[in-house]
This record gives C-alpha cells, structure tokens and sequence, in this order.
C-alpha cells in the first residue's frame, strides 16, 4: 500500500483471529465486507492492484461455499458466520441489562402480551410442546410437557422455580443470561406461570453471582413499576411476582429436588423421585422448575413461533444450545449454536482450533458429569442423544478441549475430584463409590495400581451409575468411563509400565538432561529451586533424581531443548 | 382401592396401587435386604430415604436399578430382586459402606445386635476390594449417649427419630460427601445441643454408631466391694422386654426370673420402682386432686391442665422447648428419683447405713434417666439419690456375663419393704398407665367411692394422641395422653394458644411409652413388639392382687412412718422437684 | 397489549435516534461488556474511562453497559457505534486501547487493531 502510495487512503490493520482457521490467511477488505480467504504473499499485489485502486473483486481468492459451490464475497454471507445463532443470547451484548427499555425496544415482554391477548395456558403450553424445547440445565427433558405435568395437577398455589444454580465448573452461560438480558428470564416466568396456574415465581441463583443479583434485583424493580410483573398485569388478571432466593453454591443444588429443599431451608440434597417437583414441589406444592437458559428461549417461542422454533436443529433436539468453551482453544467463549452442529465446527471453526498449533486430542462436554469425546466423535452431530450415546451428554453446556499435552488419567482424576467434593452425601454409592473411584485414580496416577484395579475401577463405576440416587451420581463415573473406553492404552500404560504418557503424573515422569543438547548455560541449574543440578559453566549438567521435585523449572529454562521428560 | 398386578422374581402379585416393591415383595415372602428403611407402622414413621441402596432391585425397561423402598409398583411391572446385576450392585455397595467402616466388630456395644454386620453376614462378604481413607471423628460422650460416628454409614434414621418424631431437631446431616455425618449443628457435643436424652436415636441406629453410656463395670466394681449397699431398683417396663434379649417371644413377663438374676449378680437388696411409682401416685394423684378442687371452685390462678413429670426425656423437652410454661406440669419427682430419695433416707436408716455407703442402682429401659440421676438437684452434699442407671440391655448384657441360663431361673420375689408394689405401678411402663393410675387413686379420693371396674379402656391404645373423658361422679374429668414429643408438642402448642381443654394430660417421649423406651432390646423399627411389651404390662397389673396405689401396705406405712402425708414438708423436700429454663442456655453460651 | 405495542414503538423509535442516526453529527454510542468475566478483566476501569473521556475530548457519545457479548478470551470487550458505521467489536481493551479508539477510530474512523468479527447471526426482531 506504501509502495503505491495509498497509505493516506487505505489503512492496513491487523485484527483478531476471523475464527476461520481452516481458510487462512484471511484478509478482508472494509466497507464492502470482502473476504479472501486462503491469501498468499503473492495474492496480495494483486488485491491490492485489482480491489484497493480499480475497486475489482478478486474472485479466486473469495470463498466458496462448499455446498453450492458459489462464491460469496460478503462475509455476511458466508456459511461460518451461521454458525451461530443467539437466540438465549439474543440480547446479551447488545441492550443495556439494567434498563428495561431497551428490552421492551428488542420485543420485550411482547410475547407474554400476546400470550395474555391470545392465547389459552392450554394453547400456550401447546406451543411450547411444538416448539421441540428440551431443558438446558442437563436433563434435557421436554420442557413443554413439564409445563403440562404441572398445569394438570389441582392446588391452590403453585410455583414456577428458576434454576441459576449454575455449578458446572467452566460454564457461566445461565450468569451471563443474567448479567445480559434479565428480563427475558422474567418473561418466561409470567408466561410459565401463566401456563400452569401459578402466581409465584422463585429464583434460586447462587450468591457468588453478585452482578446477576443485583441486574435482577433492578430488572424486577423495573418490571414492577411497569406493572410488568404483581398484580393485573397488562389489565390480564393475571397476578405474578418474583422473588430471589439465595444459594450457598451447592452443586448437587441443581438438582431439581434438592433445589427445592434447598429453598425450603432443609439441608440441599435430593429425594427420590417420583413424586415429580410437579407434582409436589416447593412446599409440597405443585412446581415447574426450569432453568435460566430454557426460560431465556422462551420468549422467542412465542415470538416467532414454535415452527421457526423447530425448524433449528436435529430431529430430537430442537433449537440452539449455549457453550462455553474453553481449555486448549484459541477462542475461548461463549457461544450459541444450533442443535445438530459438529464438534469440528465448533472446536476448529468457532473456536479458533487448538493453542499453539497443539494436536486436538479430546473435549470434554457436560461438566463434571459428562464424558471425553475423541477425534472419532468431531463429526457427530451435537445433540442431546446423541451425546449421550457417545458416552457424555448435553449437561448445562461446558466444553472443555484437550490437547496431546493433557494426560486422560489426570483428566479423568480431575473431575472426580470435584464430584467427590460435591456429593450431598445422601446415598451410600455416591458418598462412598465416587471417594474409591478417586482413590484408585490416583493410585494409577502414583503408579500404585496394577490390572486388577483397572477391572475393580470398572465394576465400580457401573454400580456407582446403576445404582445412585439422583443425576449427580448416575453420571459422575462418564468421565472415567470416557477415558477409560477412548484412551485405555494411556491407563495401561500408567499400570503396567508406570508411565505417564503425556509427561503430566508427577510420580511416573523424570527430568533428565540431553547430553548432547546441554551446552552447560547454567540456566537451568541457577533456577532449580532445590539446587539438585550439579554441572560446571560450558559442562554437562547432571539432576540429582533423588532431590528432584519435578517442579519444571529447568525443563521452562533450558533454551537448548536439553532437559526431557521421561 | 386400585389394584395392580406386578411380577416379582417371575411370580405375580396383587397389590394397592402406590405400594412399594419393597413392601410388594414382602407379601411373597421375598425379603429385600435395607439399611435405612423403617417402619413404625401404627406411629406413623416411615423412613425411606433411599440413601443406603442396598435395596436396590431390577425393573425390566428402566435405565438403572430401583430402590425397593422408595419405588412404587406400577401395572404390569416386572422387578428381578436377585439378578446377577442387583447382587453385584447390592454386594459392591455393601462393600463400599463397610470400607468406610471400622472393623472393631469383635468389641463393639452392637456386635450381634448390628445390622450391618448381619447384613455382611448375608452377604456373604470375605474381603473389602476398596481401601482408602476412613472417616474419623471425635467421639462425643454425654451423661446418656455415646456418639462414634466412624460407624454412622448415614441411613438417617436417627434424624429420622430425632426431627419428624420427636420434633427435638438436634440431628441433622451436615457436610458433603465424604465427609458427610449426622452431627448436632455446629458438630457441637450432645451435652452442649438441646438433646432430651429421650434415646429414641439409639434405639433405632443400625450400627455401633450410637450407643448409651455404659455403667456395667462401675456396678460389677460396686457389687464386690464389701463396704458398699447396693440396692436395685427395676422399672416396670423391663419386665416385659428383658426376656428378648434370651431369645424370647416379645411380651414374654419375666419378673420373677430378673429378681433371682440380680439377686444372683450381688445386689445385696433388689427393689422395685414399682413401689416408687405408687409413691408417685399419692403425690401426683394428691397434686392433681388439689389442683382441681381449686379450679372447680373457680380459683383462677390455678395452673391446668396438669402434666405427668415422671418421664425425664419429656422434663427435658420442655425445659429446652417450652421453659416458660414449665410451671404446668407436677412438681413430682420421677419413680427413679422418689426411690433414691427414700432409699437414701428412709431405708438407709432403717438399714443403718450411711448415705455414701449405700449404693443405688436402676435398672431402666430409658437412656434419659441416665442423665436425670446426675442432675444437681438430686443430690445430697454431692451424693447422687441415685448414683447410676442401666438399661435393659445392660443388664441382659451383665446377666450373660456372670454365666446364668436366665431362662432356668427360679421366679423369686422383691424384697421388702421397697419391692412392694400394686398394678397401678406396673402400667407406668406403657402409655396412658400413669394417668390410669392417677386416675385410680384420684377418684376414690375424691368422691370417697370404691372403683367398680378399674380398667380404664378408654385410656388405652397405642395412637400418638389419645383423648378420653372420666366420669368422677358428676364431674366430667378430661384426660390427654401423648406419647412421642412431637405429639407432645401439639399438645403444648394449644395450651399455649389457649385451646387445650384438658384437665390432666400423661406425656411420654417414646413410642408406647416405657416399653418402647430407648434403652430396651432393640425392636429394629418393628411396632409389633412395643405393642407385645405393652400387652403384657396389662397382664402383670391384672394379676396383681392390688391394683390401686393408695392401697399399698408399705406406702402407707411409710407415710406413717415417716413422711407424714402426701405433700407434706418432708414429701415435698424428699419427693418434689423444680424446673429450669434451658432454652438455649449453654447452646450459645460455650 | 395494546399499551405495551404502542410504548415498545415509542421506545423503538427513540432507542434507533439514538443508534442509527444518519445525520454525520450524530451520536456515537459505545457499548462496555459489562458482565462479571468483563469486569473481572478491567470493563469497569473502561468503561469509566470511556464516559470521561468522552466528556473531556467533546465527542458526543453516549457510553453504556451491557451484558457478556461471549468473546471470554478477549475481554474486556467493547462495541463502537459511529453514526453511518456498522458497529465494531474490539477486544482486549485497556486504558491505552481505549484511548487510541477514541482518538483513531472514534474521531478519525480510522480502524485500530483489535476488532473482533461479528461471528453469530442474531433472530429476526419483530417490527
């Protein structure tokens, strides 16, 4: 651009990652929206003599769309960018949480008007049933007929319960809902409890989600003196309110049971079910518990209807589903995407693909409770069953990549450890099983195990998943499991050769230097935390293995790839 | 009713619809192995929580295995309680709760008595597959109950007992995980929780995780020492539960066979608290006359309805839970107490022999009354009326200990003058026998008439709360009965608010009263064998040549002797109490 | 209903002067991600920043908060609105960036490093 003297007119910046890996490098020209992919040094002359000074598309360097084989120059129109599709995000980014006009300016509160205008809580329970909506908190269960259970049992009070109890480490979707669009949670209270005859609206949201707090304390203040919420509202007789109840982050708490008992003031863990919380809930009264992200659909529903609803997505799983990604990937984030989305896609399109170019080796999805998905998964369709099938599940929407740095054992260990912390303690498997299990993974990761163990760890997980009380239980063993049927070579070798593959079990690896690497800088003996490397200035430098602590300092200083892990 | 069909282990059964397959298998004889379960039946406490999952059973077309206990059958249904993958499940789980669990078994107070350990038997276990760490807590000693929770494995009965039952609310679990246990808030001691000792949480507990205060080696030290009078007194609902602990038929009498067991053990006289309990009535019985004359004749400031102050778990309640009505009930002392009293006083002198020589010993089916015997106000310059409790179960414990065949035992007779009783002191061991005692002595008192039937029916019953009406020649005398202190507490709850319309009411803190008490054999939750024990209280009081208190000779003559009459000075200091405001007091203060 | 259809329209139309002014002097509207990841990585700081700023250099803008715009790795993130312009995302915004949007992109439109595609479609909104 200098060389042809434009700098004045054209201005060349770099951006961040376009999320679009697999095409780069990208360039893309502003204002018309141009977009070149796969762009070599040698390209660049010719964009810039062709599309900078004679205002032409270059048009072998655009896209092209793979399934129509048509070039699309406008970025907007590209594929990728369809990747996502807020609808629970719609307005997260985009409106002012704390200012309940812009919601009603995005639609707000429109469809619970219309509810109210036209249509019966049958009609309206109707719609959600034809929408396809299955619960976001993990269950997955259809939504529209946890509204009818609820609708059809007799009481004189009812209560509809928001679950924002987010407790899956790495996922914050339901905060962010919160953070960014509170009064969509709102709505679909009214319009839930419009549906199912209840005047009382309960969120149970954990009290280190402060911000939340606070924007719903205000969205609720705000839609009360809209007369948006409490009594008549919209002159429909219909009398609602909402009250925040406060959890001390219980992670067993999302379970709807104990949620409830939780409220109560009873200690949080679960009860048998049935009855169903529909049936006898809070207080012993009928009550529908959905959870922040499915309410955060729901006036999208009524919106644009449960057609276009259910034209997103798979068979089985209608609409999008929020993720939070994270781990080994460059484009760590939330993000919102249709039902039906491969792993690929999301991982290595969305997400930027792996750190520092590092081989993708798992991800973990559904929390502490879900399972590890392999390379042989990528082109799976994201759905609920199908999920479930490959041996994770859906959970409330945590993704969790790996790469080949990450040992499967100490991944597995990992989560367990935070099961183990969260049991409620109720039931015997559970309290107990998950403890052993943890246990005998860290054996393995100490190389303390053998075979048997292996076989014992198996068995155990199964009567921990076949016979556990509530959800937390049945599913806590997945990522043993997981890894144990995608990466068993990694736990024999941990068993049988006390070998830590991936260079991660502290007790199974070694430092040693490479005499023919070591130049004797001192670098790495100078930081060695316990002076246990012994070598001359321009000498081989030699570890001490029985005062090494394996904290990794020499193998991070050593410039000449001298220091191994073995 | 709706019926349904289910199919269990391939034979068909019929039963109400909202059954469980626990209780359906049962009607076929098939046994589903619990840890947590109960079932108090008739005292409406049904305890399935689900927790232990040893009941877990095969439903053909569900996901994962079913709890037997919490499960309700549906139409059609098909359950497998044995398949290979139910006995594994059922066998690791086992394992998995013994794994947690010390292996003291040889000298642990349950052993032979544990669930645990006979399910371990059942089960066939040889060795635990899992090692690990153990749950170690602090054993929590108080003057009745010991705690070690190392071997709570959490089935929550005693929460159970302790909440629903009894409306006491001192345990709960607390903590997640691993390191979840059934602990009074805060994890503070028993002796520092608003615990009434009623013991109802021991009686229920699986395992060795709570036990009651073991005095039997101070009593063996006692009985040999030659410089020290031991004297027993035995409550009167032992009689009818100490026979089970030698393998026989719940409800089986065994008075006499217990006399000549603790006469055989040393004692050097063997009393009965059944001539306390008499004791009791006169004073009770003359309180309450006193109490309603006053109010018939329209005295105001007169405090009714009067309530029973023998049970000490139910003294206990109240001081923690209602402290500001505690000038309602009798200022009586329990039987226990009363005993103590006159043995250290009465009979010490007619034995010539010093206070702190003589020893008092009780044998009760209570744990509770090992914490009355230490209270401040029933001691003399230190020395406790009564220096130690047992319960029935210690004293089977002692009797198997000094090698007798307790079933070979000759009947023989209480000493006297302490050990004579009427069936009016017997029916103290069951619900409603207090008050029908009472109410005996109270009416001839009053209207100078002899009783004509002296059973009092209506009186009767196992139900939690019982109301009936006596006719006391004209004047309509109305009586309530509570037993379990959350049927107490309903009780209290409208006095307070003004609604109680009763005279006098009996309140007992266990279920059946005494015979259910928490230190008798254990019933495992089975109410059959609490009803057993009661019936044969009524046995005893029927075969009774006197039924009525007041006509008991050494009564009398100790009243002639040396008290006077009922209420007087040395009666009122000998036989009477006070109660304390306990609410909270050193809950907040440590 | 009626009443709602009737305010959301006033609303709508004094929310879009706001935004989507075509007069050239019309007002730049900044957007501050403030959720907590947002704050939790300086969003707070910007977006006070931004307000004086914006007071001080005579630019007639309106700065407001809103909720997580879901780009985690890059907060804290904020959107600028120029009248005319279709809105940009930066990210990684700092004092120093902040300020450099402001005197580049704000005042001059000439783009700054650090912007974020717009990778997601957004539904339909009702009319």
């Amino acid at each position: 651009m200098n060389a042809q003297d434009l700098q004045d007119e054209v201005q060349v910046v770099t951006t961040g990652c376009f999320g679009f890996c697999e095409k780069g490098p990208i360039v893309k020209v502003i204002p018309d929206n141009t977009f070149y992919v796969s762009v070599e040094p040698g390209d660049a002359g010719e964009i810039i003599a062709e599309h900078a000074i004679k205002g032409r598309r270059v048009d072998r360097l655009l896209y092209v769309d793979p399934t129509n084989k048509q070039q699309i120059a406008d970025s907007r129109g590209m594929g990728f960018y369809k990747k996502q599709i807020r609808i629970a995000l719609r307005n997260c980014g985009l409106i002012d949480p704390e200012n309940i006009d812009e919601y009603l300016a995005a639609d707000g509160y429109e469809a619970m008007g219309r509810v109210f205008a036209e249509m019966s809580p049958e009609e309206a329970i109707q719609e959600m049933i034809d929408s396809g909506l299955r619960g976001r908190g993990g269950g997955g269960f259809p939504a529209g007929i946890k509204w009818q259970i609820a609708s059809k049992v007799e009481a004189d009070q009812k209560y509809v319960v928001c679950n924002a109890d987010e407790g899956d480490p790495g996922a914050f979707m339901d905060r962010s809902i919160l953070e960014g669009d509170p009064h969509s949670v709102l709505e679909a209270m009214v319009i839930n409890g419009y549906c199912i005859g209840a005047t009382k609206g309960l969120i149970y949201i954990r009290a280190e989600y402060p911000l939340a707090i606070n924007r719903l304390k205000i969205a609720i203040g705000q839609a009360r003196d809209y007369g948006l919420l409490g009594k008549d509202i919209l002159g429909s007789g219909f009398d609602f309110d909402v009250e925040i109840r406060y959890g001390a982050g219980a992670f067993v708490c999302g379970e709807e049971t104990a949620l409830i008992h939780s409220m109560e003031g009873e200690r949080g863990e679960p009860t048998f079910k049935p009855p169903f919380p529909a049936q006898s809930g809070y207080l012993g009264k009928p009550t529908n518990v959905n959870n922040v992200e499915t309410f955060a659909n729901v006036p999208v529903i009524f919106n644009k209807g449960a057609k276009w609803f259910a034209g997103i997505g798979t068979e089985k799983s209608k609409g999008t589903k929020v993720f939070a990604l994270a781990g080994k990937i460059n484009n760590v984030g939330l993000i919102e995407v249709p039902m039906g989305i491969t792993l690929r896609e999301v991982i290595f399109e969305i997400g930027g693909g792996i750190k520092d170019g590092k081989k993708f080796k798992a991800v973990q999805t559904g929390g502490p409770s879900g399972g590890c998905l392999t390379e042989k998964h990528l082109d799976t369709p994201i759905d609920f069953d199908n999920l479930l099938s490959a041996g994770s599940m859906m959970g409330s929407g945590g993704m969790i990549v790996m790469d080949e740095d990450d040992c499967m054992v100490a991944v597995a260990k990992f989560y367990l450890d935070f099961t183990v912390e969260e049991s409620c303690g109720k039931c015997s498997p559970c309290r107990i099983g998950n403890k052993r299990l943890y246990e005998l993974l860290d054996n393995i990761t100490k190389g303390q195990a053998d075979k048997e163990d292996l076989e014992n760890m198996r068995n155990l997980c199964g009567v921990i998943r076949d016979s556990s009380l509530c959800g937390l239980g049945q599913t806590s063993p997945n990522p043993v499991l997981s890894t144990m049927d995608n990466f068993m070579d990694e736990y024999i070798a941990h068993v049988e050769e006390d070998r830590c593959p991936s260079g991660v079990c502290k007790d199974l690896i070694r430092y040693e230097i490479i005499p023919e690497n070591c130049v004797g800088c001192t670098a790495c003996a100078r930081n060695c935390p316990v002076n246990c490397i012994a070598g001359e200035r321009k000498q081989l430098h030699v570890i001490d293995q029985s005062l090494c602590i394996k904290c990794n300092a020499c193998f991070e200083k050593c410039k000449f790839n001298a220091v191994a892990i073995i | 009713m709706e019926l349904i069909k289910i199919n269990i282990d391939n034979r068909t059964v019929e039963v109400e619809k909202g059954t469980t397959i626990f209780h359906a298998a049962k009607k076929l004889g098939i046994d589903i192995p619990t840890l947590c379960y109960m079932n108090l039946g008739d005292l409406n406490i049904e305890h399935k929580p689900g927790g232990c999952r040893v009941c877990v059973v095969e439903v053909e077309g569900r996901r994962n295995l079913a709890p037997a206990c919490a499960t309700e059958c549906y139409d059609g249904m098909v359950v497998h309680s044995h398949s290979m993958r139910v006995l594994n499940a059922r066998k690791t789980v086992l394992e998995l709760i013994l794994s947690d669990h010390p292996f003291d078994c040889l000298i642990c107070a349950k052993s032979g008595t544990c669930d645990l350990q006979n399910m371990a038997i059942k089960m066939g276990v040889r060795s635990i597959p899992f090692q690990g760490e153990k749950s170690t807590y602090k054993p929590d000693f108080s003057p009745a109950i010991i705690r070690e929770m190392d071997k709570c494995i959490m089935c929550r009965r005693c929460e159970t007992m302790c909440n629903d039952f009894q409306t006491v609310g001192v345990l709960s679990g607390i903590h997640r995980g691993f390191e979840s246990v059934v602990a009074p808030a805060f994890e503070r001691d028993l002796d520092h929780s608003e615990c009434t000792y009623c013991g109802q949480c021991v009686a229920v507990c699986p395992t060795g995780a709570l036990t009651e205060v073991d005095h039997t080696t101070q009593l063996i030290r006692d009985l040999a020492d030659p410089a020290k009078k031991v004297v027993v007194q035995t409550a009167p609902a032992v009689r009818a539960a100490l026979g089970e602990a030698f393998g026989m038929e719940p409800g089986t009498l065994v008075t006499g066979k217990m006399v000549a067991a603790l006469r055989r053990l040393g004692f050097d006289y063997v009393f009965d608290t059944d001539f306390a309990a008499d004791l009791t009535i006169m004073e009770e019985g003359t309180e309450l006359l006193d109490r309603l004359t006053r109010f018939l004749d329209g005295d105001k400031e007169v405090k009714l309805p009067m309530l029973t102050s023998c049970c000490p778990g139910w003294v206990n309640f109240f001081e923690y839970h209602f402290p500001d009505m505690r000038d309602i009930p009798s200022t009586a002392r329990s039987p226990q107490q009363m005993f103590g009293a006159i043995a250290k006083t009465y009979f010490a002198d007619q034995i010539e022999t010093k206070r702190d020589e003589m020893v008092v010993v009780s044998v009760m089916p209570c744990v509770a009354k090992k914490y009355e015997c230490t209270r401040e106000e029933f001691k003399v310059d230190d020395n406790p009326d009564v220096d130690y409790s047992i319960s029935t179960r210690e004293l089977a414990m002692l009797i198997k200990r000094s090698n007798m065949d307790f079933a070979s035992l000759p009947d023989e007779e209480f000493d006297m003058p302490m050990g004579e009783s009427t069936g009016a002191a017997v029916i103290f061991g069951t619900t409603g026998g207090v008050i029908e005692a009472a109410v005996r002595t109270a009416y001839e008192l009053h209207t100078g008439k002899t009783l004509e039937k002296i059973d009092f029916e209506q009186l009767r019953g196992i139900k939690g709360t019982r109301s009936a009406s006596v006719d006391f020649d004209g004047v309509e005398i109305k009586i309530g009965i509570a037993h379990g202190l959350g049927q107490a507490r309903k009780l209290l709850d409208d006095i307070k608010a003004g609604k109680s319309q009763y005279h006098a009411i009996e309140i007992m803190a266990c279920p059946g009263g005494c015979v259910g008490g928490g230190g008798q054999p254990l019933h495992h939750g089975n109410p059959e064998i609490i009803k057993a024990r009661q019936k044969a209280i009524y046995q005893e009081d029927a075969g009774k040549p006197i039924r009525k208190s007041h006509e008991n000779p050494s009564i009398i003559k100790l009243y002639d002797e040396f008290l006077g009459k009922p209420m007087s000075e040395k009666a009122h200091h000998l036989l009477h109490t006070h109660y304390f405001d306990k609410k909270r007091k050193d809950v907040l203060l440590d | 209903m009626a009443d709602l259809k009737k305010m959301k329209g006033e609303l709508q139309s004094k929310i879009a002067l706001r935004e989507k002014s075509d007069k050239p002097e019309g007002r730049v509207q900044v957007k501050v991600a403030m959720a907590t990841c947002g704050i939790a990585s300086g969003a707070k700081e910007v977006m006070e920043y931004m307000v004086d700023e914006m007071d001080k250099r005579n630019i007639d803008a309106i700065v407001t908060q809103t909720g997580c715009m879901g780009y985690c790795y890059a907060e804290p993130t904020i959107e600028v609105n120029l009248p005319g312009h279709e809105p940009l995302v930066f990210g990684y915004v700092d004092i120093k960036k902040a300020d450099e949007i402001i005197e580049k992109y704000i005042r001059n439109q000439e783009l700054v490093e650090g912007i974020i595609p717009m990778n997601y479609q957004t539904i339909e909104k009702n009319k």
